[in-house]
């Protein structure tokens, strides 16, 4: 039964807990390029959750073969093949999206959430428990993904998946479109929101001085 | 954990390993996933040239179908603007621009191309009757970021716009981007690219165009460079180093 457990904390605790964007202020540089729209951060949350599921499990299940001089190398061989792949079926399809996408996809392998799940948590443990670990951060880095493409598409374009909800001025409605919010470099200030919200509720993310 | 594991024999095999691995992978689905990625990209040009010829929602969800049927695609000599003989359907725009022996340097380059192809296809869009109806040329310039590449659809005389698509561009979400906006490109239809005595007049107006402007189009609000941009590329393309000789041949019904 505890086993059970475990491992359900190990799916949800990366969510709220120990978000890596929020707690362990990983992967920010993607979180700020792709969430300008909600269908580029659910594509990106999805091939995110693809690549740390599938590295953690490989990586994890060669552990102790893994010579610990060459173990980074190992990994980003491993983790640079599984992007390669979900890049090549975007491509196959939906050639839209991966036009938009572009450089973003071929990213994920610099992006540290992953490098991170793969040194700090598959090297350790189980195959198994390692593949729900990352699950678990995909999921995490997807949720603030998500909240933040909400805040910029809605607020930015006045969609959101691309559906009108705000009728723009533009468009004969009267939402004035924040042009601030459609640059990447507003997800700072979101994400900081975010952050300092997550922290209100749970006092004990606030690192000691 | 273990300090055997640590021998240099194992490592470099166990590298080997990984790699032939990883290798197999990539190759593995970059292979199997070409034909479906070919076909993709094909539809999407297809989709893009049937958009700028007026076709695309009487082709509703067969695009392969109705573009084989309507669109003739036939390669040109940019520079005597006559037809010549060869595969349109292989020619790649972007890689003979590349090729030394297969462009040129433009002497006015003002849509900051750099290197122009020598050779260009256009769409040859026919009715029911094998008529051509309207021609879609394919054009390519510097807006802020990057080139922008798109299509501009013309009526049969050659003069009269019928829709400017960009198919590929990197302009800024929400302010360049916005080339992509219907409200945008429906200012197009019905604008003339010359002016009486045949120089390119179209021009992209700050604050919009004056009613019943045949030449002019609004400017896109706060993107400044792409508008710039866009109307440079019109001016480059459809002067004399662009499409000009080839519409001169041709203007005035003369593709029938």
């Amino acid at each position: 039964m505890s086993d059970a457990n475990s491992s359900k904390k190990v799916l949800t605790s990366p969510i709220v807990d120990n978000n890596p964007i929020a707690l362990q202020v990983l992967g920010i540089c993607s979180a700020l390029a792709v969430t300008s729209s909600m269908v580029n951060a659910l594509v990106m949350t999805a091939a995110v959750i693809f690549v740390t599921a599938f590295s953690n499990l490989f990586i994890s299940i060669i552990r102790n073969h893994i010579p610990s001089s060459v173990r980074i190398i190992v990994q980003m061989a491993i983790i640079a093949s599984l992007v390669i792949v979900v890049d090549q079926v975007l491509k196959a399809f939906s050639y839209a999206l991966s036009k938009e996408l572009a450089v973003f996809v071929g990213l994920i392998i610099t992006n540290c959430i992953v490098m991170g799940r793969a040194e700090a948590f598959a090297m350790k443990e189980k195959p198994v428990v390692s593949f729900l670990d990352g699950i678990g951060n995909g999921l995490g880095y997807g949720l603030i993904l998500i909240l933040v493409a909400t805040v910029r598409e809605l607020l930015g374009f006045g969609t959101l998946l691309g559906y009108e909800i705000l009728p723009l001025i533009q468009n004969g409605g009267w939402y004035q479109a924040n042009g601030l919010l459609v640059l990447p470099f507003s997800s700072f200030f979101i994400i900081g929101l975010i952050i300092w919200a997550i922290r209100q509720f749970k006092p004990e993310q606030v690192e000691k001085d | 954990m273990s300090s055997n594991k640590e021998t240099f024999g194992k490592t470099v095999g166990f590298v080997v390993a990984v790699c032939l691995v990883c290798a197999a992978l990539v190759s593995v689905s970059a292979v199997q996933l070409k034909p479906l990625q070919k076909a993709n990209k094909l539809l999407d040009k297809q989709t893009k040239i049937l958009e700028a010829s007026g076709l695309l929602d009487q082709a509703g969800k067969d695009i392969v179908g109705t573009y084989n049927k309507y669109v003739e695609a036939k390669l040109i000599d940019l520079d005597s603007g006559e037809f010549i003989e060869g595969d349109a359907s292989t020619f790649d725009e972007r890689r003979e621009a590349r090729d030394p022996q297969k462009s040129s340097k433009p002497e006015n380059d003002i849509a900051g191309i750099n290197r122009r192809a020598d050779n260009s296809v256009v769409y040859l869009v026919k009715n029911d009757a094998g008529q051509v109806e309207s021609v879609v040329l394919p054009i390519v310039g510097s807006g802020l970021w990057d080139l922008m590449h798109g299509y501009v659809g013309l009526e049969k005389d050659l003069n009269t716009v019928k829709s400017v698509i960009y198919s590929d561009h990197k302009e800024t979400p929400g302010l360049g981007a916005e080339v992509l906006n219907p409200n945008w490109k429906a200012l197009w239809p019905g604008k003339k690219l010359f002016d009486e005595q045949g120089d390119v007049a179209i021009k992209i107006v700050k604050g919009g165009a004056k009613q019943g402007d045949i030449h002019g189009v609004d400017a896109l609000s706060g993107a400044t460079l792409t508008s710039v941009g866009v109307e440079k590329t019109f001016v480059f393309w459809f002067g004399d180093e662009g499409y000009g000789p080839f519409i001169e041949n041709y203007r005035n019904g003369g593709l029938n």
